[in-house]
């Protein structure tokens, strides 16, 4: 599977008289809980205070998310 | 039954890339008398109406879906490419919350499509005269939003929707006058 990269991407039809510039790539999060059917025991962990500030304390659960094109400033997608 | 042809009722074309109108928009897609609510108030009436014009609202039912995806069409093409940021300055910024920049069947405002919208009273003439109001009002409204847009080719596609409203309209009325005509004859069951 895509272990390094947790999107997909698609390629949308792109007319020819699109109104807008149009995105030749769209992408979708698969969270990593998809890749598990169920999980298995005595997986590796993070420490305890690191657990705590990410929310999990496995690092095959750990899918963070970073907005795609900045709101404010930038205008990069993906 | 239906048959589907993988074409539109009419061509859309939308040069402006303007997202804005896309809010506007989706008060034919999913309002109160938008294209969603026609066809399923059309299709379900007929039911429950004289023999007579059944296929009248069968025809006019399965248009209004013909419109529902030119308008989806024309959302569709407007915010397809929008970054979050565009939606939000399109006022749409809580369709992107919810909805990424899918689409979805709520008006203007963003209120969710509700089967309030429609009526199936029974009566053949209470039931026509609400389908004649709907048509003239969802005339009405495209008549404002081809009014909020300066881009003369979407409003082409506006402009022919507006105008099979005022023939569905016409359509209902004569099923108004069979409807009342009938009500004098004799009949043997």
């Amino acid at each position: 599977m895509n272990a390094t990269k947790p999107t997909r991407d698609w390629y949308p039809f792109v007319g020819p008289f699109d109104p807008c510039p149009p995105k030749y790539v769209k992408s979708y999060y698969v969270p990593p809980n998809e890749l598990i059917p169920y999980q298995p025991m005595n997986l590796p962990q993070f420490s305890l205070p690191e657990a705590l500030r990410l929310g999990t304390l496995w690092p095959a659960l750990y899918g963070p998310y970073e907005a795609r094109s900045s709101m404010r400033g930038q205008q990069s997608d993906e | 039954m239906w048959i589907y042809e993988k074409k539109l009722q009419y061509p859309v074309r939308v040069s402006k890339c303007d997202p804005r109108v896309a809010r506007y928009l989706v008060e034919q897609y999913g309002g109160a008398d938008g294209e969603l609510s026609a066809a399923l108030r059309y299709l379900n009436q007929r039911y429950s109406i004289p023999n007579k014009v059944i296929g009248l609202l069968t025809d006019i039912g399965t248009e209004e879906f013909a419109h529902l995806e030119m308008i989806a069409t024309m959302i569709y093409k407007l915010t397809k490419d929008a970054t979050p940021q565009q939606m939000e300055e399109a006022g749409l910024g809580p369709n992107y919350v919810i909805h990424d920049n899918g689409l979805f069947y709520n008006n203007s405002s963003g209120v969710p499509w509700t089967a309030a919208y429609i009526q199936a009273k029974g009566d053949p003439l209470a039931d026509l005269y609400e389908d004649i109001a709907a048509e003239e009002k969802a005339r009405a409204t495209y008549q404002w939003i081809i009014d909020m847009t300066d881009d003369v080719d979407l409003q082409d596609g506006l402009k022919f929707l507006r105008e099979r409203e005022i023939v569905h309209a016409m359509r209902f009325k004569e099923a108004v006058e069979i409807i009342k005509a009938d009500q004098g004859t004799r009949k043997i069951f």
